[in-house]
């Protein structure tokens, strides 16, 4: 049967990890397509997964009872795709919506979180990248509360 | 790698400066557009018998309304037709608030070009990334149309821009066009969204790591808020390409343009003479300083 541990071999995600540990996570990988509308995952639901986005584009939605759905971010190729899986109580705080056809890498984050409990460095290596994804993800909803396109114009009144 | 930041017109061959830069010429309004709720583009045609300056992408000139007053905004025309001068900027203050009035055929005074040019000459061989950030890109559209018409010269071209909303989104027509012309990656994206739009959400920092690029060779040019410009080259940096391969534009209230007066300092630097275009490496320290 052939594995997916290529694919995932190529993504920089894992740039700098073990080949044994690239084998690891791609143990816990599998192929996942998602048809434009389909949600990946939805608010509230048990966050077992994180996505290595192949191709497509995928929504991120805050639900309202009033409102349709906030749309907060999209995520294109290459991008990561979900954190819930590393965080207790391990449920989604935010909706997953493909935008058009996607393709995925789906890794299951709960098998994944049992072995790295067997294997600390593997968990420190995923760790790392997630922190690093997490600063970033901070970065970017910093600046979209700066609301710095409106600011921007503020000081310059001519 | 430090590239030089052209500081006189060099596409269309350099004339010298008016022969007095603090006298406005007048020129005549032959197009006014609405590009946004509250952005408009003025296209400029010089009086009969009045000289035209050669300018460069980057540059600015000094627009003249008698009786109301002067600002500075930045060329976002094509450098290689300097006949028609077009200027895009937003209504915000009493000067450009009546400008964005002004019809086919009225007056309007013109002191310039002035300041430094992106490096898009010395960029060539290279891969380029434009990154503009709201009203950001009508200073960097004559860098990309110098680049998109000597394309073979270049590597992969990039335009990240980013809007407030779908709404604030400049030169939606031009856009489309580079898009289906042009060996050209542009993605667009914008801060809040609205029901109707299909396309990226988040900051336009977000859109460095989705772009490719090779970051050893790769030029940077950047203009919109400053707080957008600093985290821009931070996630450059993160992709690998370094500050000094990254110029950025620069605003401050220029008044006299010509590096007199003093309104337009910035630490050591006035932004009208020594700028609007800067390589990053020299104005890093002084965009994290407050009231410099």
């Amino acid at each position: 049967m052939e594995t997916l541990e290529p694919l995932l071999a190529e993504h920089p995600f894992v740039r700098g990890m073990s080949p044994s540990q690239i084998e690891t996570v791609a143990g816990c990988a599998s192929n996942v397509r998602f048809q434009t509308g389909q949600y990946l995952f939805k608010d509230g639901e048990e966050a077992n997964q994180f996505y290595i986005i192949r191709k497509g584009r995928i929504a991120i939605e805050a639900a309202s009872p009033t409102h349709d759905p906030i749309l907060i971010h999209t995520y294109g190729d290459g991008e990561i795709l979900g954190w819930s899986w590393l965080v207790p109580p391990y449920r989604w705080r935010f909706s997953g919506k493909a935008l058009e056809l996607t393709r995925v890498l789906m890794i299951d984050g709960k098998c994944l979180r049992g072995k790295c409990e067997k294997d600390h460095d593997l968990g420190y290596e995923l760790l790392k990248r997630f922190a690093d994804i997490l600063a970033g993800r901070l970065d970017s909803a910093r600046l979209q509360l700066i609301d710095m396109y409106a600011s921007a114009s503020k000081g310059r009144r001519r | 790698m430090t590239l030089a930041v052209a500081e006189a017109p060099a596409a269309a061959g350099r004339t010298g400066p008016p022969s007095d830069p603090m006298l406005p010429r007048p020129w005549r309004v032959c197009r006014s557009v609405r590009e946004t709720d509250d952005t408009f583009t003025l296209e400029l045609i010089p009086e009969p018998g009045q000289p035209v300056q050669p300018f460069a992408a980057g540059q600015f000139n000094m627009l003249y309304l008698p009786g109301i007053g002067e600002v500075p905004i930045s060329i976002s025309g094509d450098p290689t037709y300097p006949h028609t001068l077009v200027h895009t900027t937003r209504a915000v203050g009493a000067v450009t608030k009546k400008m964005a009035a002004i019809r086919r055929g009225d007056a309007i005074g013109v002191r310039g070009p002035f300041g430094t040019a992106w490096p898009v000459e010395d960029s060539e061989g290279n891969d380029v990334v434009f990154v503009a950030g709201g009203i950001g890109l009508a200073p960097l559209r004559p860098a990309l149309i110098q680049v998109l018409s000597r394309r073979e010269r270049y590597g992969r071209v990039v335009l990240l821009y980013g809007a407030r909303t779908p709404d604030d989104i400049l030169f939606r027509k031009q856009l489309r066009e580079w898009r289906a012309d042009f060996d050209l990656e542009i993605q667009v994206t914008v801060d809040r969204a609205t029901h109707d739009w299909r396309g990226n959400v988040g900051v336009v920092t977000a859109l460095i790591s989705r772009v490719p690029f090779e970051p050893g060779h790769t030029v940077a040019m950047i203009c919109g808020p400053e707080v957008m410009i600093r985290y821009t080259v931070m996630e450059l940096e993160r992709r690998g390409v370094t500050p000094d391969r990254a110029y950025v534009s620069l605003e401050r209230n220029m008044k006299c343009a010509v590096g007199f007066c003093g309104h337009c300092q910035l630490g050591p630097l006035f932004i009208c003479k020594d700028g609007p275009i800067f390589p990053y490496e020299k104005v890093a320290v002084l965009l994290s300083q407050r009231e410099v």
